[in-house]
């Protein structure tokens, strides 16, 4: 059997459908790192004591300055009723805008409990932003962990940013998703090259009225699970962009190119733009390669990035796949790159954790990539894992972060054979 | 509603976990949302464990709320129940699925399972950790403790320690020892490491070892009310508690003379003269009520600290909490408010904070040190090396661990002497380590702002009493500016000059 050669095209393959107990963050855990990129926003959870022990869990090791989150926890006075919750609500809101005259942006966000007292805050939202007019922009997401699962609570705060956007006849180029300030710095540079220059990226660091959206903006993410921001930009009339996502040289090269086609740049201005940093990219990776090729890879679902990254692991550093799950498939973006797995990939979609640690260790993969709460117990049965969540905050995008995307991935791999210690 | 930036306790649910994850044959259904999952890394992650919590949750989402959460209960208790076969069954809600009462309890029994089941309330809205801690483990007692022969010889059974606790590992341990050299068996640990059949069996010792208030005083009141076992009061954290501990276990057992068999080094290391320069430090204390009873006994009587402050974060232990602090003439802080006891610590200006995790956020961003005595916890409360806070060694683990972040000895009168070195600076902290540098403050907190910031008193620095007040080392700083300020204020003075500091320190001398 010709393994070199393996058969593509995973879109019309059957996606196992799974709905048993979930294993991964809600919404709300999108704040660690949105809080961080937008420098003049502060996220106010309306929840419980858990919303805001998850918040400083996750949070708890990648916190090193004040956060610019908080959670107004729910008591009992709230919900029978004797405690009028939007006063309640206003006071906290006041109480925290004294102590922090910087913020621009307040993202007020639902949580289960208050998704089930069914608590109106797109109303509250717009009293507020009445109230603090001009100084603060107050909007309203759900984080809930009924409604959105990880990175989908980045994908309900961009929604809401896009929704109260302004229109325009303007021509521009949208990109949507958060990337760390590096990261977004080098994509900038190489679309400039390319000669785009009318370009904005959601979220925005600062607050800047200027953005607006319109028939005329061309947007692609930069993200994968950003399916609701992809229907309310189409909603706004702006025309999307598909392509593989930008991870290695291969997506980012795919990526770049479906935007310069869209803007009519030639292949040779192109060639010319990507020609040495995707060669860098490609001789970087090799070296990390060794270590993967031939190796087999496990996702548990967690971040929705999972797609994206298998064709990664797979087409450009030669791993096998055995089963990719994604909490979540949003076919109309990652169409590209499950197009790009190869055929006798199982694509799971939901997750029922218990049947899925039985088939892992069917596989007993060389590494499987998974959430927080498995890492450590898959370990002490002698799978190496990935912790997933590292994904969501390091820099992997484009071609400067090829290698250390794969890095992450070898990192396991060869730390396990340096210890030569069994646990 | 309560704005909370960090909280010191999860929600009561967690408490739960904590009990059935230290717990062997136990599995705990959950009625939750998928975002409540994440409890399952505290114990993973944090703690380092190498299997998952017993825990499903059921993980409903917005579209079955409509429907049916209640068989979807049913049939994640009937999974769970034929794929981990536990000796027992614990079915609760977490805070979300406690608004859709959908009655885990009722629902559970209503499967008629072969093992027992225990329904679990746990209060979202008003309770906490401790508390869902408490309950949980009391809730199972309550079920499965019967009467039984006592064992031939004395033994207890040691009560309180679960997953996730602050050094309930080692503490378990180094009370095995203790008890062992009293010629005292012990009969069960638990929750933490036991199983229902042992929970059957805590009525065949002695008396119980209330090791920890907070997660398992609910339990030993039950036992001694309903199978008569006495337990003990004082948490043998310190020399001294640790020597009225023996003196509680010679009374109930009538064995005595078990004084003499008790080995710290905490009292010689104390008295040696190098410690003589930790008389008067000024401490802040806080965390859970046990542990911060049991800090401000060993700072005040053991190592010779002035108690400045203290209090607790777990409303449940308010009363003792406040007794312990009268006997230090201060008012005890009782409260859950992280910016509380940061304004408090920077009102106080202590020169030590023996704290959690959340004291050690604030000794960093006011330049001043921390050493962690309590729960809340974070993955380096679980050390590699054995490090109890009970017992002999517990002891000197605390001895160590509270001097470890002071500038020692000698070094004080140094940086006294000679601060006009400009390569013996004490805005490097103590010099043997970096991690403490007051001077690496975040820009917008300084620590001399921070300082003042809780302070109203109404008073003017002059611009020569201020350098003067900065040739002061950093670690008597705090107290200088505070002594020097009230006692300008008590004397009608509005600017304070150099006169007035040295004023104020011939007067606070006295």
């Amino acid at each position: 059997m010709p393994k070199d050669i393996p058969q593509l095209g995973c879109a019309k393959s059957p996606v196992l459908k799974e709905r048993g107990q979930h294993e991964v963050f809600c919404g709300l855990t999108s704040i660690v790192w949105l809080h961080r990129k937008m420098q003049d926003a502060f996220f106010l959870v309306i929840g419980s004591r858990t919303c805001a022990h998850l918040l400083q869990s996750a949070a708890g090791v990648m916190i090193f300055a004040e956060p610019r989150f908080a959670t107004a926890i729910l008591e009992e006075t709230d919900l029978a009723g004797m405690a009028d919750v939007h006063e309640e609500l206003d006071r906290n809101v006041s109480q925290l805008l004294s102590r922090r005259p910087d913020i621009k942006r307040l993202f007020l966000v639902g949580s289960c409990p208050s998704e089930v007292i069914k608590l109106d805050l797109a109303t509250v939202a717009e009293k507020l932003s009445e109230k603090y007019f001009p100084n603060v922009n107050v909007i309203n997401f759900s984080g809930s962990g009924i409604e959105t699962t990880f990175t989908q609570g980045e994908d309900a705060c961009l929604e809401a940013v896009i929704r109260s956007l302004p229109s325009s006849e303007r021509t521009q180029l949208a990109v949507l998703g958060a990337l760390p300030d590096i990261v977004q710095d080098q994509m900038m540079r190489l679309l400039n090259e390319l000669g785009l220059e009318d370009i904005f990226v959601l979220p925005q660091i600062n607050f800047d009225d200027e953005v607006s959206v319109g028939p005329n903006t061309h947007f692609i993410c930069v993200q994968p699970f950003l399916g609701a921001s992809y229907e309310e930009m189409v909603r706004r009339g702006a025309i999307p962009i598909s392509a593989n996502f930008p991870f290695g040289a291969e997506g980012t090269t795919k990526w770049l190119w479906a935007i310069a086609e869209r803007f009519g740049v030639s292949k040779a201005v192109f060639d010319a733009v990507v020609a040495a940093p995707k060669l860098r990219a490609e001789q970087a990776i090799e070296s990390v390669a060794n270590d993967l090729r031939g190796k087999s890879v496990f996702f548990f679902p967690d971040s929705q990035l999972e797609i994206p990254l298998a064709r990664f692991l797979s087409n450009e550093c030669g791993m096998e796949l055995t089963e990719v799950g994604s909490p979540f498939i949003h076919k109309s973006l990652v169409y590209a790159d499950l197009e790009d797995l190869p055929s006798s990939t199982q694509i799971s979609e939901g997750q029922d954790v218990d049947k899925q640690l039985d088939r892992v260790f069917d596989y007993d993969p060389d590494l499987t990539v998974c959430g927080l709460g498995l890492a450590n117990p898959l370990e002490a049965k002698g799978l190496s894992t990935k912790w997933a969540i590292e994904l969501v905050f390091s820099p992997i995008h484009f071609y400067e972060q090829a290698a250390d995307l794969a890095s992450l991935f070898a990192r396991p791999l060869n730390r396990a054979k340096l210890l030569k210690v069994s646990a | 509603m309560k704005l909370s930036v960090w909280t010191y306790e999860g929600p009561p649910h967690v408490g739960a976990i904590r009990v059935a994850t230290g717990m062997e044959k136990v599995h705990l259904v959950l009625h939750a949302p998928q975002g409540d999952t994440y409890a399952d890394l505290l114990f993973t992650m944090i703690e380092r464990r190498n299997h998952r919590p017993p825990v499903t949750y059921t993980t409903f989402q917005a579209r079955d709320l409509g429907s049916d959460t209640a068989s979807l209960f049913k049939s994640a208790c009937h999974d769970a129940y034929n794929r981990f076969k536990p000796d027992l069954l614990l079915v609760g809600a977490s805070c979300t699925a406690e608004l859709i009462q959908d009655d885990p309890g009722g629902l559970a029994e209503a499967l008629d399972l072969p093992v027992p089941v225990v329904a679990l309330e746990l209060p979202s809205y008003q309770r906490k950790e401790n508390f869902g801690a408490d309950e949980t483990f009391f809730q199972i007692v309550k079920k499965l403790a019967s009467p039984q022969p006592r064992t031939k010889n004395i033994s207890c059974n040691l009560i309180g320690p679960t997953a996730l606790g602050f050094r309930h590992r080692d503490d378990v341990k180094e009370l095995e020892k203790v008890l062992q050299n009293l010629g005292i068996e012990v009969n069960v640990v638990a929750p933490m490491g036991s199983e229902p059949s042992d929970i059957v069996n805590l009525g065949a010792a002695h008396f119980n070892v209330l090791m920890y208030p907070e997660t398992g005083e609910s339990a030993c009141r039950f036992l001694e009310k309903s199978l008569d076992q006495p337990f003990t009061k004082t948490v043998p954290i310190g020399v001294g508690a640790l020597s009225d501990f023996i003196k509680e276990v010679e009374g109930i057992t009538g064995l005595n003379d078990l004084q003499n068999r008790v080995d710290s080094r905490l009292p010689w290391y104390s008295a040696s003269v190098d410690s003589t320069y930790l008389t008067g430090k000024r401490v802040f204390i806080f965390g859970d009520g046990s542990h911060v009873i049991s800090a401000a006994r060993i700072a005040r009587e053991e190592i010779g600290f002035e108690v400045v402050g203290m209090g607790c974060f777990n409303r449940e232990m308010a009363r003792p909490v406040r007794v312990a602090a009268k006997s230090l003439d201060i008012e005890a802080l009782i409260t859950d408010d992280y910016l509380e006891v940061e304004s408090k610590i920077a009102e106080l200006a202590p020169e030590l904070i023996l704290g959690t995790q959340m004291e050690r956020h604030i000794g960093k961003r006011l330049g001043i040190p921390c050493a962690v005595i309590s729960a809340p916890v974070h993955v380096q409360d679980f050390p590699a090396r054995y490090s109890p806070q009970m017992g002999p060694e517990g002891a000197n683990v605390i001895f160590d661990t509270w001097v470890h972040p002071l500038v020692m000895g000698l070094e004080e009168h140094l940086l006294t002497m000679f601060r006009e070195d400009f390569e013996f600076s004490d805005a490097n902290g103590p010099s043997h380590h970096a991690a403490h540098q007051p001077a690496a403050a975040p820009k917008d907190i300084q620590p001399e702002e921070a300082l003042s910031k809780g302070s109203s008193l109404n008073v003017i620095w002059m611009t020569d009493a201020e350098k003067e007040l900065r040739k002061i080392p950093f670690f008597v700083r705090g107290k200088a500016k505070r002594n020097t300020e009230r006692y300008a204020v008590d004397n009608g003075v509005l600017e304070i000059s150099i006169d007035t500091l040295y004023e104020a320190k011939a007067h606070y001398a006295r």
